[in-house]
C-alpha cells in the first residue's frame, strides 16, 4: 500500500544553500561580487574590461570568467593587471555555485572590493544556478534583436540590472526599443536599465555609477 | 541541457524523504515544473531511468504537473497565459503587465512503500 509523503521541497535548493554560503564568504571578506549574464558575443568581456578600466582606479578588482573552453576571455581580463581565475566548465552550459566555491579560493579575496564573475554566454540556463553574488546582470545587445526578452522572459526576470549594449549600430538593425522594453517591464518592473555601447564608451558613465551606488548599499 | 545535475537533485531530495518515512521502496514522483523554470519533462525522465538505477527510487513513476506562466494586467488585473509574441493584456489592451506565475520547480510529494 502505498503512502503519500509531502516534500515540498525546491529542485535547486542544494545549488541555493552554497550559494548563500558563497555569499557569507564574500561578505566576510568584504568583497561586492557581480554576476554577468548574456548570450555568446553580447558584449560580457567588452563591458568587464571597460568596467575594469575605468573602476581599477578606486577599487581592487578581480575576475573570474567562466567558459566551456579555451582562456581567451580570461586572458583579456588579466590583461589589464586584475587577479583573474579561469573556470572551464567542460560542457557545461553554465556556471553554479559550486564552480564559484572553487574559483574563490584561488583569489586574493581579503585584497579585493569588486568581484566579477563573467558567466558562460547562455540565456537559458545560467538563470536558474544562483551564484551567491550581491547583483546578477544581463547583457542584452542590438544585433539579437529586440524580442529576446519575449523569447527568454526567465532570464529578463531574475536580474538587478539590464544592459543594452551596441547601441552605436542601432540604426543598421530593426530594433525597436520600446517593444524591447515593454517585454522587460512586463517581466521586471523597474529594472535598472542602461543603453550603452563598450565600442564608443558612450552610456558607459551611467552604469558606472550605478555599479558604484549598488557597492555603496 | 542541465537537466542531469537536476534530476540528480531530485533523486537526492526524494531519497532523503524516503528515509525519513521509513521507506523501502519510492513508487511515484509528483513534480511541479513552471513554464518558466526552463526544464524539459522529456531529459528529467530520460536522465531519471538512469541515476535512480540501483536506488529505491528505481522505476518510480515521474509525474510532472505543468504550470503554465501567466501574466497579470496593471490595469484591470486580469491574469492571462503568457505567449511569446506581445505581453499587452487581451482584455483592455494595457501593455502593462507584471508576471504572476509560472517559475515553480518543487518536488510536490512523494510516494512510498
Amino acid at each position: 500500500m502505498a503512502i503519500q509523503v509531502p516534500v515540498v521541497e525546491q529542485i535547486l535548493s542544494a545549488n541555493d544553500q552554497l550559494a548563500a554560503a558563497n555569499r557569507a564568504r564574500l561578505d566576510a571578506a568584504g568583497v561586492f561580487a557581480l554576476n554577468v549574464m548574456a548570450s555568446p558575443g553580447a558584449g560580457k568581456t567588452s563591458l568587464i574590461m571597460r568596467t575594469v578600466e575605468r573602476l581599477r582606479a578606486e577599487f581592487r578588482i578581480g575576475a573570474v570568467d567562466g567558459d566551456i573552453a579555451t582562456t581567451i576571455d580570461a586572458d583579456r581580463i588579466a590583461s589589464l593587471g586584475v587577479p583573474t581565475v579561469q573556470i572551464n566548465t567542460g560542457g557545461a552550459c553554465h556556471l553554479d555555485a559550486v564552480m564559484l566555491q572553487s574559483a574563490l579560493p584561488r583569489l586574493p579575496l581579503e585584497e579585493l572590493d569588486l568581484l566579477v564573475v563573467e558567466n558562460v554566454g547562455n540565456l537559458v540556463c545560467p538563470a536558474s544556478f544562483k551564484l551567491g553574488v550581491h547583483r546578477d546582470v544581463l547583457i542584452a545587445s542590438v544585433p539579437e534583436g529586440d524580442d529576446k526578452p519575449y523569447k527568454y522572459p526567465v532570464m529578463y526576470r531574475g536580474v538587478d540590472a539590464l544592459v543594452l549594449n551596441k547601441m552605436d549600430v542601432l540604426a543598421a538593425f530593426d530594433f525597436d526599443v520600446d517593444y524591447f522594453r515593454r517585454g522587460v517591464e512586463a517581466l521586471n518592473p523597474g529594472l535598472a536599465f542602461f543603453p550603452l555601447s563598450c565600442k564608443t564608451r558612450e552610456g558607459l558613465e551611467v552604469w558606472l555609477s550605478w555599479l558604484r551606488e549598488q557597492m555603496r548599499i | 541541457m542541465h537537466e542531469l545535475s537536476v534530476t540528480q537533485s531530485v533523486l537526492e531530495i526524494a531519497l532523503r524523504h524516503a528515509e525519513r518515512a521509513g521507506a523501502r521502496r519510492i513508487t511515484r514522483l509528483n513534480l511541479v515544473i513552471g513554464e518558466l523554470a526552463s526544464i524539459v519533462d522529456d531529459s528529467v525522465q530520460f536522465y531519471w531511468d538512469f541515476v535512480s538505477r540501483d536506488t529505491i527510487a528505481a522505476g518510480a513513476t515521474l509525474h510532472f504537473e505543468r504550470v503554465p506562466g501567466t501574466l497579470r494586467c496593471l490595469a484591470c488585473s486580469h491574469t492571462f497565459p503568457l505567449n511569446g509574441r506581445d505581453y499587452a493584456c487581451p482584455v483592455c489592451g494595457e501593455k502593462r503587465v507584471i508576471a504572476a506565475g509560472g517559475d515553480d520547480f518543487r518536488l510536490e510529494s512523494i510516494e512510498v512503500e
